[in-house]
């Protein structure tokens, strides 16, 4: 499918959804609570297909923190990105999809360990890089206080 | 005494667990592996990683885009001409730029020799994991080749750093064109001796064919990329799918097979050696007259937006995902690792097997540690 078919199919699956055609890749501005049920749909249904999550990046909005999924179809060799984001700064939480796509699994923790974003249903979040006494560093508002990264 | 002495064979739920890194030779890196283990049965592996994370993704939000093509080098060494080409292709694409031609193919060329290389240190470190340690001395003697073509062209050997936004910093070398056939022809020759050192054994074939099963399925879901994804079947080639430089332009296939174990994963490297051959064959002679590099403004600023290009490194996708508010430093940059992606399958292909196909699995998986961690 090309941008518009995949923008109507979107479309088909939930009327409230916020499209916007990117530069590069359709994208679709997904609601904390319908993230987990449309990730599902898009990788069931026959004609999305989108069973291959090549890229997951937490982002830090500077307000917001929120996550951006990149999809593509194996099949159909469609790509589609998904962004959702939050307000709540002290307990940010998505609904994890590392059992739709299991690379997710790995990409979550990275996500929780650099920006804190908990992923609820997570089999195992604990941090990745750094140990429990650091903060997030990828956020706009992380003090870095031995100074290796100076702006 | 006769009490003391416990008859470990009867307890059937003792997990034993042992520790393996960070610093094993086998892990290529500072890789920590905890493996439970079941008398010599591996039950579960958990990879330990971050002992080298150096933070490149906070490190490229405070510094300007030409910049950050120089912490690229650092992430997977032995692709690092691929991943600095990555950077400098999302600039451009940001820019909308249009490159000439030249450029494009000697990025293509330069990519292909760096892919050769890669995977003949592979090869080379592969074959001594399983105790071959001929494999060493002939794969670090051809690649040397590779890196003395290298060295003459960008003066550097492993970090190259030879793409800037815009083209490549220097002009190819006048023997450049002469060196590279020169080493075709030789590694033609050579290639061959791989397959009767390694490919043929019994012994390799004994440890590495049925072992470390990775179906198609898994691989798309665990999102396992370049020629590991490849063995089983999963048709993942960035070159093919999304082409960038050269790639549109000339003919290759991409190398699938479909067992999914260690020797497949084997099979599927050398095979790409022997293609990576056959592009540069088409490309060296005709390599467009022009400009080697586009003249860019001296304060490099992306258009607010985001910008993703994934590019096929020696061990399969990498993407760069930068977001941009305008400014001449990335408001963000997520670089999708292949190795890191790939790591996490480990566990899931080596249960069930003994602790020696380990070292075998994790091998023919191809890890590059600062890769992950970055």
């Amino acid at each position: 499918m090309d941008k518009i078919q995949l923008g109507e199919f979107i479309k088909s699956i939930d009327q409230d959804l916020e499209i916007k055609e990117g530069k590069q890749y359709l994208e679709v501005i997904v609601p904390a609570l319908k993230l987990y049920s449309l990730a599902k749909q898009l990788r069931d249904k026959k004609e999305a297909q989108f069973d291959y999550l090549f890229c997951l990046s937490g982002v830090d909005y500077g307000q917001d923190l929120g996550v951006v999924y990149h999809l593509r179809s194996t099949i159909y060799d469609h790509v589609i990105v998904l962004k959702t984001r939050t307000a709540d700064r002290e307990n940010p939480k998505f609904d994890s999809v590392s059992d739709i796509w299991k690379t997710a699994d790995f990409h979550e923790r990275e996500a929780f360990d650099l920006l804190g974003i908990r992923f609820a249903n997570h089999p195992d979040l604990r941090r990745l890089f750094l140990d429990s006494s650091w903060g997030f560093p990828l956020r706009k508002d992380y003090v870095d206080d031995i100074n290796i990264v100076t702006k | 005494m006769e009490e003391k002495v416990k008859d470990i064979t009867s307890d059937e739920q003792q997990e034993y667990v042992i520790n393996m890194g960070p610093q094993h030779p086998s892990t290529h890196g500072v890789l920590r592996l905890v493996v439970s283990l079941k008398g010599e049965i591996v039950k579960n592996i958990e990879p330990h990683i971050g002992y080298i994370h150096r933070g490149i993704e906070k490190m490229c939000e405070s510094i300007t885009y030409p910049q950050i093509i120089h912490l690229t080098d650092r992430m997977d060494y032995l692709s690092a001409h691929i991943n600095n080409e990555a950077v400098c292709l999302n600039v451009e694409k940001a820019l909308e730029m249009d490159i000439p031609d030249r450029i494009k193919v000697i990025r293509t060329i330069m990519s292909e020799l760096t892919r050769i290389q890669s995977h003949q240190l592979w090869w080379a470190s592969f074959g001594m994991d399983l105790g071959g340690l001929t494999c060493f001395f002939y794969g670090l003697r051809d690649r040397e080749k590779i890196l003395d073509i290298f060295e003459e062209t960008c003066g550097g050997r492993m970090l190259v750093s030879y793409n800037c936004p815009g083209g490549v910093m220097y002009d190819i070398h006048p023997n450049f064109q002469k060196r590279v056939k020169e080493f075709i022809k030789y590694f033609r020759k050579i290639l061959p001796e791989y397959d009767q050192l390694l490919s043929g054994n019994v012994i390799f074939h004994e440890r590495s064919k049925g072992i470390g099963k990775l179906s198609l399925e898994d691989a798309i879901s665990y999102g396992v990329t370049g020629p590991s994804g490849r063995a089983s079947g999963f048709s993942c080639d960035v070159r093919k799918h999304e082409p960038y430089s050269a790639y549109d332009r000339i003919i290759f296939k991409e190398i699938l097979h479909t067992e999914g174990d260690t020797f497949s994963r084997y099979i599927t490297r050398i095979d790409e050696m022997w293609e990576s051959m056959n592009i540069i064959e088409q490309l060296i002679d005709n390599i467009p007259e022009g400009p080697y590099s586009v003249k860019m403004k001296p304060v490099i600023k992306l258009p607010e937006g985001e910008y993703y290009q994934r590019v096929e490194t020696a061990r399969g996708e990498l993407g760069v995902y930068i977001i941009s508010d305008g400014n001449k430093n990335p408001y963000r940059v997520k670089f999708r690792s292949p190795n890191f992606v790939n790591l996490s399958v480990f566990n899931h292909i080596t249960k069930g097997f003994k602790i020696a196909d380990l070292v075998a699995i994790g091998g023919s998986l191809d890890l590059v540690i600062p890769d992950i961690d970055r």
